[in-house]
């Protein structure tokens, strides 16, 4: 044991020698197959989608109807299985929506109206995610569940990223987000299933998606059809668009504009 | 050696512990699930790729589906053979292969692996 030290040294040197030829025939023995033989896959989207460079939309306040709101979410609400935990439950504070009416005053605090007309006063104005062209959003989530996509500008959710930490909804300066406080399904605030639509679990969180899946397949989103003509959706980026077209013929406003989001949602006053 | 007959019957001890999960599950062992296909999918013969890839790699085409809809927007596959196929589990994996319990669960299960596609995708028997 005169030599313990030398041995010590002599020993971990053909160890450390072992760990990397070991580690070297790791790196040589034959890989898992990951991609399809021969061809590799390929993606693409459906033809008959529509495309546009932004997404946009302008909601003319002055076509805007109780009767329309109401139609307009509850149709949003049922194609994309949104739980109804305050009509079901009755748990308020578990409320989710996607696209939600709301007084004027409400949604433009910013105008400081003293004197709002007549016809806003009686009708709530329609509001939902903005799809910011600078979401805050997207800068806070973690997990980059919630995505700007390059696209075509619309800020999506992949549910299956979310963790609940709940970032994006404290980001989010016009409330867009909602949180599933409980299992939507098992807790049973939602009884019909719309199969051509996921559900969510708990612990995800939930907002308006510009009926990305009904752009996919040539349609246009349900509140715009429901809309009754008050909603426009369409290309911010195509000069000739329908509604750079109303936007040049009236004046339009966003909501919050000051906070520098770019929202995507004009509203028509 | 002192206190030989503890040390031996203490390691003796130790060792029926360590292995208990082996002795324990010796009878219980399952055979492994045969794949139970339905009529549609064995008239197709093939999956959307090789039996082998689809077999082994399925999860990985699952994982490469979902990013490629959720977050490219590319909702359209383009196979190996260049058939094109909707890149959606419920409409399109579980169009033919739509008896979940026998193609999906009964694998799963033995392998003890517990996917979290249900908690959010429909599924045939649901929609009925």
């Amino acid at each position: 044991m005169e030599n313990s030290r030398r041995r010590f040294l002599k020993i971990a040197g053909y160890s450390i020698i072992g760990v990397g030829a070991g580690s070297l025939l790791v790196g040589i023995s034959p890989k898992r197959i990951t991609a399809a033989p021969d061809a590799p896959p390929r993606y693409k989207d459906r033809p008959e989608a529509l495309k546009a460079a932004r997404w946009g939309m302008v909601i003319d306040t002055r076509k805007i109807t109780s009767r329309i709101n109401r139609n307009m979410q509850q149709v949003c609400h049922k194609i994309h299985n949104v739980p109804d935990f305050v009509g079901k439950l009755g748990a308020k504070n578990h409320e989710i929506k996607w696209i939600w009416p709301t007084p004027f005053k409400n949604a433009f605090i910013e105008q400081d109206a003293q004197f709002v007309s007549d016809h806003l006063k009686r009708t709530e104005i329609p509001v939902l995610c903005n799809h910011c062209n600078n979401p805050p959003c997207v800068r806070v989530c973690p997990t980059r569940a919630t995505f700007k996509r390059e696209s075509d500008g619309l800020v999506l959710m992949d549910f299956h990223r979310c963790i609940g930490c709940r970032f994006c909804m404290a980001g989010c300066p016009y409330g867009a987000r909602s949180f599933n406080y409980r299992d939507p399904r098992d807790s049973g605030a939602l009884t019909e299933i719309e199969e051509n639509f996921t559900l969510r679990t708990k612990g995800v969180v939930e907002k308006c998606n510009f009926c990305a899946e009904r752009l996919a397949r040539g349609e246009a989103p349900a509140c715009v059809e429901a809309s009754n003509g008050a909603l426009v959706f369409g290309d911010l980026e195509d000069p000739d668009s329908e509604i750079r077209k109303l936007l040049a013929e009236n004046y339009a406003i966003t909501r919050k504009a000051e906070l520098g989001t770019n929202p995507s949602v004009f509203y028509i006053i | 050696m002192y206190d030989k007959g503890k040390i031996v019957a203490g390691l003796v001890i130790f060792f029926a512990i360590l292995t208990f999960p082996f002795w324990y599950n010796l009878g219980a062992l399952a055979p492994a699930p045969e794949l139970e296909l339905t009529e549609k999918a064995q008239e197709a013969e093939t999956c959307i790729e090789e039996t082998a890839y689809m077999t082994t790699e399925h999860m990985v085409l699952l994982n490469e589906w979902r990013d490629a809809v959720a977050r490219d927007g590319n909702r359209i596959y383009v196979s190996g053979d260049g058939e094109e196929y909707v890149a959606s589990l419920t409409d399109t994996c579980m169009d033919c292969h739509s008896n979940k319990e026998d193609f999906c669960d009964r694998c799963h299960d033995y392998v003890s692996v517990d996917p979290y596609c249900w908690d959010c995708h429909t599924f045939p028997e649901e929609n009925n």
